[in-house]
């Protein structure tokens, strides 16, 4: 059963591109065809995160002017089968797709995938509308700080009165060394305060970075932190039950996460 | 923060975080739009006057936002109460 889900989030920044990529990646790794959109117009990125910025040759600006078919806009992966890029416009704006086009745009692939992904830019205004519209369901990223999760919670307010079913939450870039001082909201806390069920927990990695900076999502190849994590959000997507992680898990040897775990406590 | 406290791993901030955003959740939650308040207004209107006559010019209805919680705080300056309020009701 194919399904459109759109990746938002309410401040800018707390990693919804590269959630978007490496989620597309796992899935199409896993079996399943998947596109992921850019809808960032304007801002692209994901192309990059991707590593697939060199074969762009049309937008889904000019899909929906009908400057092109959707077939020709369509970016295949050669790493692994499946998994196809519709790149956003780098030099139109927001406004240049409008929430009916796009609605119409997600519908017309869901003939022909078991996923569609849309990362969505930040916020809350005409371009996030626009990248909800086609979906049917939401991914919501924040951080575990102070400003992240109030604006997830407007955008949670928005996605329900959108009639958006489920809206999951993920948090990114957790830090389990200052979880464990006490010092950064843990993801307990984060869930008492937006009340919507959790999805996935990724922990601060270095190697997001290094991977952005070679365009290969750590889900083609890595078994860092944040790359597992990804990859089990993926498979809780598709109904697995997956355990979440425990802080301690996050970190690839803390050294009193090594003594806990050697002591046979947990964290 | 301390030699003992990083030992301990006793931070404060993290409960600091968690009640300062409870707390402006709340307020942000509670940002009711005029159109709601002025539906909330009428409503109310019609519910009290089957009890009293009230004084529907003068009516006050704020959110009050106080420590820890949000109040719907009316002031509604009667009238007149209706001396058989009681009797149309147990007649409904
Ligand atoms: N788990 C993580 N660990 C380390 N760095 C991360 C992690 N997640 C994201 N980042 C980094 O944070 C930055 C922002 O991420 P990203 O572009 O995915 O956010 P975004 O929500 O799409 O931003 P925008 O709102 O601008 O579209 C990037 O530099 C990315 O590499
Ligand atoms: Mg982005």
């Amino acid at each position: 059963m194919e399904r459109v889900i759109v990746l938002t989030s309410g401040k800018g920044g707390v990693g919804k591109t590269t959630t978007t990529a490496n989620l597309a990646m796992a899935l199409a790794r896993a079996g399943h065809k998947v596109v992921a959109i850019d809808a960032d117009i304007g801002l692209r990125n994901l192309d990059v995160v991707l590593g697939l910025e060199n074969r762009i040759v049309y937008s889904l600006v000019d899909v929906v002017d009908g400057a092109c078919r959707l077939k020709q806009a369509l970016v295949k992966d050669k790493r692994v089968e499946n998994l196809f890029l519709l790149p956003a416009a780098q030099t139109r704006t927001k406004d240049a797709v409008r929430p009916d086009q796009m609605k119409a745009l997600c519908d017309e692939l869901r003939a022909d995938f078991d996923f569609v992904l849309v990362d969505s830019p930040a916020g809350i205004e005409g371009g996030f509308q626009n990248a909800a519209s086609g979906a049917d369901e939401a991914l919501v990223v924040t951080t575990p700080d102070m400003s992240a999760v109030r604006d997830a919670d407007r955008i949670i307010g928005m996605l329900e009165s959108l009639d958006k079913h489920p809206i999951r939450l993920i948090v990114n870039r957790l830090r389990p060394n200052m979880v464990r001082e006490g010092n950064m909201l843990d993801v307990s806390d984060v869930l008492d305060i937006l009340a919507i069920d959790l999805i996935g927990v990724v922990p601060e990695d270095d190697n997001v970075v290094t991977s952005t900076n070679k365009g290969e999502p750590l889900t083609l190849n890595s078994i860092s932190p944040a790359a597992r994590a990804f990859d089990n959000i993926s498979r809780r997507l598709v109904g697995e039950e997956v355990p979440f992680l425990e802080v301690d898990d996050m970190t690839s040897g803390g050294f009193m996460a090594r003594i806990r775990r050697a002591l046979g406590l947990k964290g | 923060m301390s030699f003992f406290k990083k030992l301990f791993g006793v931070g404060q901030s993290r409960q600091t975080a968690k009640e300062r955003l409870q707390l402006v959740l709340i307020h942000d939650r509670a940002d009711i739009s005029p159109e709601v308040m002025e539906n909330l207004r009428r409503d109310l209107i019609a519910v009290i006057s089957t009890y009293m006559e009230i004084d529907d010019s003068n009516i006050e209805l704020d959110l009050e936002r106080e420590d820890r919680s949000v109040a719907l705080v009316a002031s509604i300056p009667i009238r007149n109460v209706r001396r058989n309020a009681k009797v149309a009701d147990k007649g409904q």
